[in-house]
């Protein structure tokens, strides 16, 4: 640990640590460097997690290890009977291992796939240790850093939700760390149902009966009966298509089709209501046309969350206030939600600005990266973080 | 022949050297300052990637680098001021040894660095890496600061070709190949076998360096080695395999102006040491040709191997270092 001056947040205006992070660029910069260029498909971040454990042994953090599903864990002691605040940052992102990895850090912005989602967060997680021991700043809570697998797509959050089931050790709060946007608050989770449709046309299928019709036009169908389920607007509800795809030429009637969706709430039960009648229409396509349809529910959150005037919210407020970042409040759909499935107060908080985010251009701007940081800084060391409230 | 023991003893993997801490203490145990110089022309894009790198982690994290400068040929774009933005002294190199005038040229800043940078070793790295990592200096520093004897040590990289039964061709690249092998093949046997002797990161031990001419274009390495060679022998030299490095593929005709340059280079130094005459004027004008319009046109480059003496002979530099 560091001997040098302590920072006592309480008294010292928070934006000194602005300062101390920008002290610390070249750590904060070649740990972003490394992370993003390691690649980390969902179910194979393996490289990120050895890379994440390495920076946590040379920090010297306690119980460092990973589990069966790639989680990467180390733990950093508070004062004696402090309650423990987990930082999460999920470390897989939606390009696969062979996209190009390689980026490209200039004087203003790092670009480099994947960078924003979530090397950034992954990056800040891994540099937490030396900033903490750098500037000198004693956390007012025990800490536990998680860099989590398994989160997008067809992950499902399965790398959080396992560890929240096996692990025996106690999350009091809980931080979770994302590349963009700077001001991000999150603190409640929407009901959310992630699906995808296939329609597939039978070798055998006889069109004679059925009309000529291909798998783009039963997709369609399905779309605009979709469409027509009445969503109310409060609680608010939509349903997003993701992507659709089907066929191969302009000339022959397409074999297979499928599409995409997600169904998004702030109650339950409406969607509930939603995916249950998607399931019937699905039903009702595949009874008139005689193709093979199937749905796969992708992923599924509950609804959820702590209160605008709930403390870990205050405080994010408070922090962000004096570090001059405008809160952007909105439901996640991330980690948040399955730490608060398990009644675990959270808050997801973004770090920098991103750009193009989830494309071969994707980037971040480097300067809003330092106040991003020094907001978990914040967050982690105030006073009210370490108080049995929160 | 001494090739066989000498790669056993002087081949080595960078994963040998993967414990920094030690390196580190070896390093101080021996008072050993080190230097890393990046020459540049035009390198925005890549080189504040190498500087973030290299100094987080052999810098901030283990103290190995003592000074990491860029020295530059006159960028035209921000080469510069990305490079000091990140922390690397940046130098430019017509500043360094003004009276000795500035020529244009990749040798030229590798030589202008010997005068300008302190340390007991200097490591030289590309600015083109676009997959960076510290390995790219430990890996070169760690035979200087382990075995005495090691005066030159040059990186080797994976060039993947498609391969089998565990074999693995470890070949250099296309000049290395067609030109640089098989001349050493025939002149200098034992430098055969060194990997890739083109290679642009390398460390060197000083009194090494301010020793040895310096072509200032593509010979500067080729003379190097053949100048080690023979004033120090094969074992003063050690390589190391940095895996893989991901790089700017360069256009056959692009490398057709560094084999001629290379040439000039190696015959050069084959009559300074009496091995062959060349009796017939040798041009200096290398001739490319291309299709316009279905008509074959010439294309003339003049590529002219000028050469720095060695630094030990230029007096600032004996007034700097107490010569």
């Amino acid at each position: 640990m560091n001997d040098g001056a302590r920072v006592d947040i309480a008294s010292s205006p928070l934006a000194g640590l602005v300062e101390g992070v920008r002290s610390c660029k070249d750590i904060l910069l070649a740990n972003l460097v490394m992370m993003a260029e390691t690649p980390a498909p969902t179910f194979g971040e393996q490289k990120r997690v050895r890379f994440l454990l390495d920076r946590f042994r040379e920090s010297g953090l306690d119980r460092i290890g990973d589990d069966e599903m790639n989680n990467g864990v180390g733990f950093l002691p508070g004062p004696e009977g402090a309650p423990t605040v987990a930082v999460v940052a999920h470390l897989d992102t939606v390009f696969s291992e062979t996209d190009p990895h390689a980026l490209s850090l200039g004087p203003d912005r790092v670009r480099g796939i994947g960078i924003a989602d979530n090397s950034l967060g992954a990056a800040v997680l891994a540099s937490l240790p030396h900033l903490l021991q750098s500037l000198g700043i004693e956390p007012r809570a025990n800490l536990l850093l998680l860099g989590v697998s398994r989160s997008l797509g067809r992950g499902n959050l399965g790398g959080i939700r396992f560890l929240l089931e096996n692990s025996e050790q106690k999350i009091d709060r809980a931080v979770c760390l994302e590349g963009a946007p700077l001001g991000r608050l999150n603190f409640t989770a929407l009901a959310m149902m992630r699906g995808e449709i296939r329609v597939e046309v039978p070798d055998e299928y006889d069109y004679s009966r059925f009309g000529v019709t291909g798998a783009i036009v039963h997709i369609n169908d399905i779309i605009n009966r979709i469409l027509e389920i009445p969503r109310p607007s409060r609680p608010k509800t939509s349903v997003v298509f993701g992507s659709v795809q089907g066929g191969n030429s302009f000339h022959e009637l397409a074999k297979k089709a499928w599409l995409r969706f997600e169904v998004r709430s702030e109650a339950d039960e409406v969607a509930d209501m939603i995916e249950s009648r998607i399931g019937d229409i699905i039903e009702e396509v595949r009874a008139r046309s005689g193709v093979h349809i199937e749905m796969d529910k992708i992923a599924f959150r509950r609804h959820g969350g702590i209160g605008f005037d709930h403390p870990l919210v205050r405080t994010c407020r408070r922090v962000m206030e004096e570090l001059d970042i405008t809160p952007k409040i909105g439901p996640s759909m991330s980690e948040l939600a399955a730490l608060i499935g398990h009644d675990i107060p959270a808050v997801t908080l973004g770090l920098s600005r991103g750009h193009l985010v989830n494309t071969a251009e994707e980037e971040v701007e480097i300067e809003p990266i330092y106040r991003g940081a020094a907001q978990v800084l914040g967050v982690l060391s105030d006073p009210e973080i370490g108080g049995g409230a929160v | 022949m001494n090739i066989e023991p000498w790669l056993e003893s002087n081949t080595f993997h960078h994963s040998v050297f993967w414990d920094l801490r030690r390196l580190v203490e070896e390093k101080e145990k021996r008072n050993l300052k080190i230097s890393v110089c990046i020459p540049t022309l035009n390198e925005e894009k890549t080189v504040g990637k190498e500087i973030v790198i290299l100094r987080s982690e052999l810098m901030t994290r283990y103290p190995l680098i003592d000074e990491l400068a860029v020295v530059d040929s006159g960028s035209k774009d921000k080469t510069l001021e990305v490079a000091s933005g990140f922390g690397a002294d940046t130098y430019y190199s017509g500043d360094i040894l003004p009276e000795e005038g500035f020529k244009r040229g990749k040798g030229e800043n590798l030589w202008k660095a010997i005068h300008q940078l302190e340390g007991d070793i200097i490591v030289y790295v590309d600015a083109d890496i676009t997959n960076i990592h510290p390995r790219f200096v430990y890996g070169l520093v760690a035979p200087l600061i382990y075995q005495e004897e090691t005066r030159y040590v040059k990186a080797f990289y994976d060039r993947p070709l498609a391969f089998s039964h565990g074999i693995r061709p470890s070949g250099g690249g296309r000049v290395t190949e067609i030109l640089t092998r098989p001349l050493f093949s025939l002149f200098f046997p034992e430098l055969t076998a060194l990997m890739q002797p083109l290679s642009g990161e390398y460390a060197v031990r000083r009194e090494v360096l301010e020793e040895i001419a310096f072509p200032i274009g593509y010979g500067v390495e080729i003379s190097h080695l053949i100048d080690v060679y023979t004033r120090w022998g094969l074992k003063a030299f050690a390589q190391t395999d940095l895996d893989k490095r991901v790089h700017r593929n360069q256009a056959t005709r692009d490398l057709g102006k560094m084999a001629f340059g290379i040439l000039q280079a190696f015959l050069n130094r084959c009559e300074q040491l009496d091995m062959l005459e060349v009796k017939a004027e040798v041009s200096q004008i290398l001739r490319q040709f291309q299709v316009n319009d279905e008509r074959i046109e010439q294309r003339e480059f003049s590529i002219v191997e000028e050469e720095r003496p060695p630094m030990k002979t230029i007096q600032a530099y004996r007034e700097k270092f107490g010569l």
